[in-house]
């Protein structure tokens, strides 16, 4: 990768970065915190050349799957769909806003998004489901999961992890936004996911951690995972800070329930240009 | 023609419909039968046992459905709806709404008809709750002839469904080739009552035509629906088997005035205007660990045949009178 595109990469996340911030301060009801740890895993994800997907058709066959199952977390996408051609620009401005379709929580009916997202620990499961299909259909298209790690306390999950390690799902790829906070405060401190890799990798997971707010290294990651046919579903660990980037909610216990002030907002945006 | 067990006359259809139709793939959680047997020796690739996980059962078949596989879908009734109730909700009510997809949940053990189980796996709520999701077809047999019926509906028409098959072997209701129970109306008039009429479902249809027997030796005549499609029934087809009636008896396995068929035909009933009176029969009194045969534990709860013939007799005379 040339430095220019490694450029790209960060100048691309950075305008996501503003892009989400902007969507919030129009629509307060978004999460924010949340939709801000996994950017540059969208990023790398769209920009990167890790999924195929045709923005003009948006469930081709030859799509990647890209399930994304703490949906509450991913206002991110929104600008990202947008530039990518899934649906016009101006529907940003509509976020949450009457005859729009960008709604507070994404839902299928958003042309990119695959399934019912955000009610959390669904979306590993159909992911797996999915991946299943691929195989036995001989189609070697990939599936790429996005959960957060919060999310990995619902039990729905385990299974799906338990399933997809005895059936060797190799077009499976999990992707966790480990922003190592829930709602009222760190995961640790309510039910840790521990060693998550090595808990992983008993269940027969291929599974890496990278820093999720590198994008040339989660590209890089993303890649290697993606050529990894090697007979087992893969995880990657993006450890990653809720509400990056905004003082007050960067790693934040609270941060899944703080807004921060719209003036923040202008500052921020005014700073960062 | 020989009775048997609901869920083997529609999995022996669904075993030979794989062997040309490449879409059909079958999920279990860890729930078996002889004739699933047959399906997971003859199509492995098409064969998945999740092990004891419904909310996994359900999500691995959402997947498989989003990527065009006609899904059957198999557990024991109580499981495999209210195990996974949020996964029916989210994965296949919900999502089926906005893309194509094609899944059968076979939930085996409709009300009482694991005896000697107790209330884990029996099932009196299940009609109530899937019916509550928009986007569900709803079935509930009362013999194996209905049951294998299903099997075009299930792989004609996308969109989910829940099938409630008995546990046991009842008699066979539809017995002549040429008379099929007509899937298009959704029911079928087994007698024609001067007075009463009696709905039943699944299980509670061999103790309405009992039912029926005993109010005609009193100089009563009920007539008897089976009603199998609990959602699609056709409504103008009802109306007028209804019409002239005095009033109607609903008959269900399942508990009374929590949202079931009886609920179903008072809304039915309302919205149609010029309600008929109606009699409820259900499980009554809640849970139980009493232990019996089933037709014991029926007349315990209120739904056995000598209980409902005295309540239904009760009833006619009350209407009749009016």
């Amino acid at each position: 990768m040339t430095m220019m595109d490694s450029n790209f990469l960060r100048d691309k996340a950075h305008w996501v970065w503003r892009e989400t911030l902007a969507i919030h301060r129009r629509a307060p009801e978004t999460r924010l915190a949340s939709s801000l740890s996994p950017i540059e895993i969208f990023v790398a994800l769209y920009y990167g050349g890790v999924l195929d997907f045709d923005a003009s058709e948006p469930l081709s066959e030859t799509r990647d799957r890209c399930i994304i199952s703490k949906g509450h977390g991913s206002i991110c996408m929104y600008p990202i769909l947008a530039d990518l051609g899934f649906f016009p620009t101006e529907e940003l401005q509509r976020v949450c806003h009457a005859g729009g379709f960008l709604g507070g929580i994404p839902d299928p009916i958003i042309p990119g998004y695959e399934t019912v997202n955000g009610s959390l620990g669904h979306g590993l499961g159909v992911a797996a489901g999915t991946a299943l299909a691929l195989n036995r259909k001989g189609a070697p298209q990939q599936v790429f999961v996005l959960t957060g790690d919060g999310e990995l306390h619902e039990g729905a999950c385990w299974e799906a992890i338990m399933f997809a390690g005895q059936h060797g799902l190799d077009q499976l790829n999990l992707i966790v936004d480990n922003n190592k906070v829930a709602m009222l405060g760190y995961t640790d401190d309510i039910v840790t996911n521990g060693p998550l890799a090595q808990r992983l990798a008993a269940f027969g997971w291929n599974a890496v951690e990278v820093d999720g707010h590198d994008v040339e290294a989660v590209r890089a990651a993303l890649l290697a995972m993606k050529a990894d046919r090697g007979g087992k579903p893969k995880a990657l660990i993006a450890h990653t800070l809720k509400g990056h980037g905004v003082p007050g909610l960067e790693n934040a216990a609270l941060s899944h329930i703080i807004n921060p002030k719209p003036e923040l907002i202008d500052t921020l945006l005014a700073e960062r240009p | 023609m020989k009775p048997m067990a609901m869920r083997d006359a529609l999995l022996t259809r669904i075993w030979q419909s794989m062997a040309t139709d490449p879409k059909i793939f079958f999920t279990s959680a860890d729930f078996g039968s002889p004739v699933l047997d047959r399906i997971r020796a003859d199509f492995p690739q098409r064969f998945i046992n999740v092990g004891i996980a419904e909310q996994n059962l359900i999500n691995i078949s959402a997947g498989l459905a989003l990527e065009g596989f006609t899904v059957f879908a198999y557990a024991i009734a109580p499981f495999i709806t209210m195990r996974c109730y949020e996964q029916l909700r989210v994965s296949l009510a919900l999502l089926s709404t906005v893309r194509r997809m094609n899944i059968n949940l076979i939930g085996v053990g409709a009300g009482y008809s694991y005896v000697v189980s107790g209330p884990t796996h029996q099932c009196y709520e299940d009609l109530t709750l899937m019916r509550a999701l928009p986007t569900f077809e709803v079935f509930s047999t009362a013999d194996h002839v209905t049951a294998a019926a299903l099997l075009e509906r299930c792989t004609e028409r996308a969109g989910p469904k829940y099938l409630r098959f008995d546990a046991q072997v009842l008699p066979v209701i539809y017995t002549d080739a040429d008379q099929p129970p007509p899937l298009s109306t959704g029911f079928q008039r087994h007698r024609t009552g001067g007075d009463v009429t009696l709905i039943a479902t699944g299980y509670m249809l061999h103790t309405a035509l009992k039912v029926a027997d005993r109010l005609a030796a009193d100089g009563i005549a009920a007539g008897v629906i089976d009603l199998f499609d609990i959602t699609g029934f056709d409504r103008d087809a009802m109306a007028e088997t209804l019409a002239g009636q005095s009033g109607i008896v609903t008959m269900e396995e399942g508990f009374r005035g929590r949202g079931g068929i009886d609920a179903l035909f008072f809304e039915y009933q309302s919205r149609r205007g010029t309600p008929l009176p109606h009699l409820a029969i259900g499980v009554e009194g809640g849970y139980r660990f009493e232990l019996g045969t089933r037709s014991e534990l029926h007349e315990q709860v209120g739904i056995g045949e000598v209980g409902v013939t005295a309540a239904v007799a009760d009833f006619a005379r009350r209407v009749s009178a009016c």
